[in-house]
């Protein structure tokens, strides 16, 4: 199968910049410790409130400068709705959705998983910069979806 | 403009009965995107804050609309299109007529699917957006007619095998036309890659929406959605490919540089194009980021073919452009037939491309898509490649398709060179506004308008949303009335294309060596099938049994 000399020389280039690009990305998850949500637990999606840690969603403090934050997503609102959590801590949310699939979004982040009845959805992050940060529902779930949102305060 | 390369094959007729269904085939598909364009404005604007809902008489919601936008745009204008322009390819490559029966039998059940689909939607009773999520649970009506939407296409293809199989048995030791190779290759990729959409709408949710089954598995029917939901766009974007390989060469006067990478182009599509949607699911809970990250490694494996295909087009345009006359490093490129509606379109099809091409690279980059998914950066990655790199392919190719079906001459051919200029400062508007907010974290699919919460960072990027689809808007606006002028009132005789502008290669394929493995089609599926197994396997294994746990919801 012959080649032209250009063309081999130009998909030479792709693959490098290919395997750059997957470097990075393998730095970024090994290297940098950044993890996507994987495989948590199941739960059944009607009887997400008798579920623990789903019986007391909010702020628990587990150890030194970590916290678990337990949100449950539902039409059309997060429960809780306002959470408040000090900078520099290790947050680890752990979200579930009592009814369809719902989005879980803190903008300007990487905090950013879906949440699909069934499943529990964890994420960990730590805020460098205090403030108050958008936590979003991305993903269409009924008429009222624009107007599902909450807040994260970092102090 | 002078072709002085290109050799005509000519000679080739094709009744004018199956001209008259394709024709109607793809009619469906234009009148699907009119549908969905106005749809489309209105959601541009809402990014804008400007609301204009309450014009659309008849709509309950934004919700509705933006499910009718992504319907009529993305499925049924595509694969209409694809329906009708596939089998004729095929057909020309081979010399051949279609069979009359499939291709009626095809049309038919589109416009059966179709009808349901608009029942279903247009009386609210599928507000739940193209991907269909469950347990958001839309009327039967939706699910039967999208699936007999992809049984329409299964009935296309099997006109382009039985189409093929005969010319092959006629001509045993040769090698298939290009032409024929390519196009017959995208439809086997998407006959393969649909079968999962098709399991989940017929076998899960018609059941679960009829009451038959009580409760529904959601990530079940998630990710076999997105088990087709990613090679559904390289169906979307083969059908444009299959004009840049073999038909823009001849247009602009070049030829393709080697038939052989055309191939080997087609079957890495084949291959890598169904193992890799879980990169859809990348921050969805419940499956293991393992398997995430090994069709993570598959996705970039298909930006392989696509860095081929800009080499051998670019090659293609060059070599055209120089022999119109271009000299020096980028002569050529002013030498190319810029008055040609059909060539500008695609030309600045292609343009676009590269910037979808690029932005798609984020979405698939494993981590990094944590920063993107499904805010505004992804429609703004795909109305670049569907959104223009296909949908202004599919109206260059109209261009000249639309006479060579009716017998009428292109009105006013000016008009259509306006329109691709329109839509592509439109959608780099556009898209450059929904990139920009989606990376300060403004949500898709959002009714933005009536939006509880917003971020004064977002307000520049929607802005730059509605300004963007407005020109986009009236680009395509600009070309349906070039079509519906054309097809209505355009001038029979002189000027209308006799036959297909298929293009040759500079040198012929060889029937001896290597290469000749290219064309056992059933060997390449075979290797396909296996790929998936090993991809998809492991997820299921460890997944089944099923989980039926969420009753519907109808919030919409």
């Amino acid at each position: 199968m012959k080649v032209h000399t250009y063309e081999k020389a130009f998909l030479i280039a792709g693959g490098v910049v290919l395997l750059l690009c997957g470097s990075a990305l393998a730095y970024a998850t090994f290297g940098m410790n950044m993890h996507l949500p994987g495989k948590v637990a199941q739960i059944d999606p009607m009887k997400v409130w008798q579920t623990p840690p789903f019986t007391s969603p909010g702020v628990h403090k587990t150890g030194d400068d970590e916290y678990d934050v337990v949100i449950v997503a539902m039409a059309w609102a997060f429960m809780p709705a306002e959470i408040r959590v000090p900078r520099n801590a290790e947050i680890t949310f752990i979200a579930t959705s009592a009814d369809v699939i719902h989005g879980f979004e803190i903008a300007r982040t990487r905090v950013n998983m879906m949440l699909i009845p069934g499943q529990v959805g964890r994420l960990t992050h730590v805020f460098r910069e205090p403030g108050e940060y958008l936590l979003i529902c991305h993903e269409y779930c009924g008429m009222g979806h624009h107007t599902m949102s909450g807040k994260v305060i970092v102090e | 403009m002078s072709a002085p390369m290109v050799y005509d094959p000519g000679g080739y007729e094709l009744d004018e009965d199956q001209k008259r269904v394709i024709r109607w085939t793809i009619y469906v598909g234009y009148i699907a995107l009119l549908a969905g364009i106005f749809h489309g404005l209105a959601q541009a604007l809402s990014y804008a804050k400007i609301d204009i809902l309450g014009y659309f008489p008849g709509l309950r919601g934004y919700y509705q609309g933006l499910t009718a936008h992504g319907i009529a745009n993305a499925i049924i204008f595509t694969f209409s299109f694809a329906n009708g322009f596939l089998p004729l390819m095929t057909a020309r490559a081979t010399g051949r007529q279609l069979l009359r029966s499939l291709l009626w039998l095809s049309f038919g059940l589109l416009v059966l699917g179709n009808l349901l689909v608009i029942y279903a939607v247009v009386g609210n009773k599928a507000s739940v957006l193209f991907t269909a999520y469950a347990p958001l649970k839309a009327h039967w009506t939706f699910y039967v007619g999208m699936a007999l939407v992809v049984v329409s296409t299964w009935v296309a293809s099997a006109n382009m095998f039985i189409t093929l199989a005969r010319w092959r048995r006629e001509h045993k030791g040769e090698r298939i036309p290009l032409l024929a190779y390519i196009s017959v290759f995208s439809y086997a990729m998407w006959d393969m890659a649909s079968v999962p959409i098709a399991v989940s709408f017929l076998g899960l949710l018609t059941p679960w929406t009829l009451g038959i089954i009580p409760k529904i598995d959601p990530l079940l029917t998630r990710t076999l959605f997105w088990f087709t939901g990613h090679a559904i766009v390289y169906a979307w974007l083969l059908p444009a490919y299959v004009s840049w390989y073999a038909l823009i060469p001849r247009q602009v006067g070049g030829k393709l540089i080697s038939d052989t990478y055309g191939r080997v182009t087609f079957l890495l599509f084949l291959l890598l194009s169904i193992p890799t949607g879980l990169h859809h699911q990348y921050t969805d809970p419940g499956v293991s980021p393992t398997m995430k990250a090994v069709q993570g490694v598959l996705t970039f494996g298909i930006m392989v073919p696509s860095l081929a295909t800009a080499f051998s087009i670019m090659a293609a345009l060059e070599m055209g452009g120089r022999a119109n006359g271009g000299t020096g490093l980028l002569g050529w490129i002013r030498k190319l037939p810029w008055s040609d509606p059909s060539v500008v379109a695609q030309l600045l099809a292609m343009l676009t491309f590269v910037l979808g091409g690029a932005t798609g690279f984020v979405n698939a980059s494993y981590v990094m898509n944590q920063v993107v998914h499904n805010t505004t950066w992804i429609p703004g990655h795909f109305h670049m490649t569907v959104g223009s790199a296909v949908a202004m392919t599919l109206m260059g190719v109209a261009y000249w398709l639309i006479p060579y079906l009716t017998g009428r001459q292109l009105w006013k051919p000016k008009l259509g060179v306006a329109s691709s200029w329109i839509y592509t400062i439109g959608i780099l508007i556009f898209a450059r506004g929904m990139i920009s907010a989606g990376l300060e974290g403004m949500p898709r699919r959002i009714y933005r308008a009536k939006a509880t919460y917003t971020d004064p960072a977002w307000d520049l990027g929607g802005i730059l949303t509605g300004i963007g689809g407005t020109l986009m808007f009236i680009g395509i606006a600009l070309f349906f009335v070039v079509i519906a002028m054309t097809v209505i009132a355009g001038k029979r005789g002189a000027g209308v294309p006799a036959d297909i502008p298929f293009s040759e290669t500079l040198a012929p394929p060889s029937t001896t060596g290597w290469d000749t493995n290219l064309d056992r089609i059933k060997l390449w599926v075979a290797v396909a099938i296996v790929l998936i197994a090993l991809a998809y396997g492991p997820f299921f294994i460890m997944y089944f049994p099923a989980r039926f746990i969420s009753p519907g919801f109808t919030g919409f």
